[in-house]
């Protein structure tokens, strides 16, 4: 690799891209509106900018915020066996166990649903809507993003509601069970989530926080 | 797509760690070799993080360690009004798929037996393949390591199915559902797993290519 000595220039540092899953240096380039940059060896997505993707991302935000809020209230599933009825909130499943240990589990799981994804929306809003709006950046902004993409793992509403389906399928037989909203809420966060994920272009955001300008 | 041009004058890939520089794996900003915290998102700076496979395999052991027992542990108690049942994971599904929902038995099956199995297998089988000096196909490894690191979550699926049952069948004395202890230990077992994934630092994949004999080119 003796013909790379000369990028060593400190200078050139601002010019180059690094691919943080598999370390290939590219000398930046970037793309246009729509279009998106990829790593060539391990095909990871560098940058993707979009047209009013902050605009798009904090709509869809407080979309979430709401559909989480809402999710958490009201019932999920209703069950019917008898004359007993029943019906269950993602808060009543969170304290369903309260004996001892499995009280650890039950937080756990609220946590991963509820509260995680929460944290996660009021981040991205707290840290997005100053630079949509052309304002400098919010205090804390850069270890708040950053906050936020280290929980982006943790956040499972998704999984909860494909939970809800097989679970569902498993009382059939026992009960007559039907979905609640939250149900159809959490159908919608899976949908919302997706679309976010691919209007978030991480890049774009660092470059934003760091040269307020230039957004 | 933009095909970025590669830092370097030859048509091979440059890793940034032999150009004296190393990126942030969170923001991808690149600095000079040495310097410890990124300047721009404040993580830590590691070129290669070698102590990395140690904490790969802690929590790789702390995560098998966590799955036995929640195999061995009912996951679930359920009590109708004539018998009180206690079902492990297994158990429960092979109970589903005798009842004739064979789908959602497969999918219980395949969230918290084959996903889990196969994902031991492929941290240890990543983890212990960056030490050898023999290149087995990267593609292949990074192909597993995403597939990894997009999977693992959806073993919890589990976990919320005994969560909303447990919350949702209490029909006083009809029936009523209550966790077991297995379910704790599953719990632990995928949030260990999927840390010790997380852990691993995939550029290693990519190291041992440069080591032997020059680049080779994948595509």
């Amino acid at each position: 690799m003796k013909d790379t000595l000369d990028m060593q220039a400190p200078a050139g540092l601002d010019d180059l891209i690094v691919c943080p899953q598999c370390d290939a240096a590219y000398r930046l380039k970037r793309p246009g509106h729509g279009e998106r940059a990829i790593c060539q060896r391990c095909h990871k997505v560098l940058i993707s900018p979009r047209k009013d993707a902050g605009l798009r991302i904090i709509a869809v935000a407080f979309a979430v915020l709401f559909l989480i809020l809402g999710a958490a209230v009201f019932p999920f599933l209703t069950i019917d066996a008898a004359g007993n009825r029943n019906a269950v909130s993602v808060l009543d499943a969170a304290f369903a166990f309260t004996g001892g240990s499995l009280l650890l589990l039950s937080l756990a799981a609220l946590a991963l649903i509820i509260l995680i994804p929460l944290v996660r929306v009021l981040l991205i809003l707290y840290v997005l809507l100053p630079l949509v709006l052309d304002r400098p950046a919010a205090r804390h902004a850069i270890p708040a993003f950053r906050l936020s993409e280290a929980l982006r793992p943790w956040s499972m509403a998704e999984i909860f509601a494909i939970g809800c389906a097989v679970a569902l399928v498993k009382v059939t037989d026992l009960a007559n069970v039907g979905f609640g909203p939250a149900f159809w809420m959490f159908g919608l966060l899976v949908v919302l989530g997706i679309a976010q994920d691919s209007f978030m272009c991480r890049w774009s955001v660092w470059h934003a926080l760091e040269n307020p300008k230039n957004s | 797509m933009v095909g970025m041009a590669r830092a370097g004058k030859s048509e091979k890939f440059v890793n940034a760690r032999e150009m004296g520089v190393v990126a942030c794996r969170r923001c991808t900003k690149a600095w000079p070799l040495g310097v410890a915290t990124c300047g721009r998102c404040g993580h830590t700076l590691v070129s290669r993080d070698h102590l990395s496979l140690h904490r790969v395999w802690a929590f790789w052991v702390l995560g098998v360690a966590c799955y036995i027992p929640a195999n061995i542990f009912p996951m679930l108690n359920t009590r109708t009004l004539f018998l009180n049942e206690e079902s492990t994971i297994i158990s429960g599904a092979v109970e589903l798929a005798q009842y004739g929902n064979l789908g959602i038995a497969l999918i219980i099956l395949f969230a918290s037996v084959v996903i889990p199995l196969s994902k031991f297998w492929a941290v240890a089988f990543l983890a212990v393949s960056v030490r050898q000096q023999r290149v087995i196909s990267t593609r292949f490894r990074q192909v597993l390591y995403e597939v990894v690191e997009y999977i693992g979550r959806w073993s919890m699926i589990d976990i919320f199915v005994v969560a909303i049952l447990s919350a949702l069948v209490q029909l006083k004395t009809l029936a009523s559902i209550s966790p077991g202890l297995a379910s704790i230990f599953f719990a632990l077992s995928v949030i260990f797993t999927m840390l010790s994934a997380q852990a691993f630092d995939p550029r290693m994949i990519w190291d041992v290519q440069g080591k032997d004999g020059g680049p080779r080119r994948d595509e």
